[in-house]
């Protein structure tokens, strides 16, 4: 239990040092005018994480055949050594776009339950997406990662993959 | 006893492509001359180290098997192994391939004289590496995809081929 703890205080940690990052810049005011936090520095401190961690994990996992496959691996063994349990639902449209759907996501049962604080979860799900995105350039997938959040704690990461 | 070990990075096979277009320009001298100058080994040890550059040679010239491999020209056989088994034999060496999921490329060469390295040991060496290469990468002082250069890791291959781990 408390081993789980100190990953998510960790996490919050890190969301709290980027933002309050962000304030000490000069074009801060700018950037609160728009109402749109700048959550890429998380984003791509998410990316080399994953990028770094998935040659570990996949060490003892045959090779891929396809990207659904891949996709696959992401859905239950990525997402239970990162988040403890395995994703609720992945959809697929065949070209490419994959959604992947987490009913009681990690980093977000502990906010909130419900649409209290809606406004700022989109800080808790960047760095995740960064982590997603990093791992499947990794694996030689290129993509654009994206998060929704309805009502929390449940999320859906949209990831579209880029075909060159 | 291996007598050589290589690591050769992940996009080796659009750099062949690019050198490809050059030949079509210019010669054949060129296409090698570029070859190796891209792909070059991210890491190369050698058990004699006077001997490298042949190896390097060795090793390069099996890097098209290993894409032959992965890439599946015969897909029937699905196999979804990391190791690849026995690339070639030469008259004196024989070369073994090793991909991983993220397409990082191991090649082990050992001594075609060399009788009591059977596929298990091989396999088993291959393992050992590839979890050496899993640590570097986690190494913060490591930038994925530049040449390796830590003292430590090239100790730990250095014994890994020889067979004192």
């Amino acid at each position: 239990m408390s081993e789980e703890t100190v990953f998510e205080l960790l996490h919050s940690e890190l969301v709290n040092y980027v933002i309050q990052n962000n304030e000490k810049t000069p074009e801060y005011t700018e950037v609160s005018e728009r109402k749109e936090e700048d959550l890429s520095n998380l984003e791509y401190i998410g990316f080399f994480t994953g990028f770094r961690m998935i040659e570990r994990l996949t060490r003892e996992m045959p090779r891929f055949k396809d990207e659904l496959d891949t996709m696959k691996f992401i859905c239950t063994d990525f997402w239970s050594v990162i988040y403890k349990k395995q994703i609720d639902n992945l959809r697929t449209n065949h070209q490419g776009v994959y959604v992947l759907q987490d009913n009681n996501f990690r980093f977000l049962t502990r906010l909130s339950n419900g649409k209290q604080y809606l406004d700022v979860a989109p800080r808790y799900v960047t760095f995740t997406c960064g982590v997603l995105r990093g791992s499947l350039a990794n694996l030689g997938v290129d993509s654009i990662v994206t998060a929704e959040i309805q009502t929390m704690p449940s999320c859906k990461f949209h990831i579209q993959v880029q075909r060159s | 006893m291996a007598v050589c070990v290589a690591i050769v990075g992940k996009d080796v096979s659009r750099n062949c492509l690019e050198a490809n277009e050059i030949t079509l320009k210019y010669t054949l001298m060129i296409y090698e001359y570029s070859c190796l100058f891209l792909e070059f080994p991210k890491f190369i040890s050698c058990l004699n180290p006077d001997e490298e550059l042949s190896f390097q040679y060795k090793v390069l010239s099996s890097l098209d098997i290993v894409e032959e491999k992965i890439n599946g020209i015969n897909k029937a056989s699905d196999n979804r192994e990391l190791f690849l088994g026995m690339l070639y034999a030469l008259e004196t060496h024989k070369i073994y391939g090793y991909v991983t999921n993220t397409r990082m490329k191991f090649i082990i060469v050992v001594d075609s004289s060399n009788m009591a390295l059977r596929d298990n040991e091989i396999r088993s060496m291959f393992r050992k590496i590839h979890s050496e290469y899993a640590d570097i990468v986690g190494n913060p002082f490591y930038t994925p995809g530049e040449a390796i250069t830590f003292k430590s890791f090239a100790n730990n291959i250095k014994n890994i081929m020889t067979g004192t781990v």
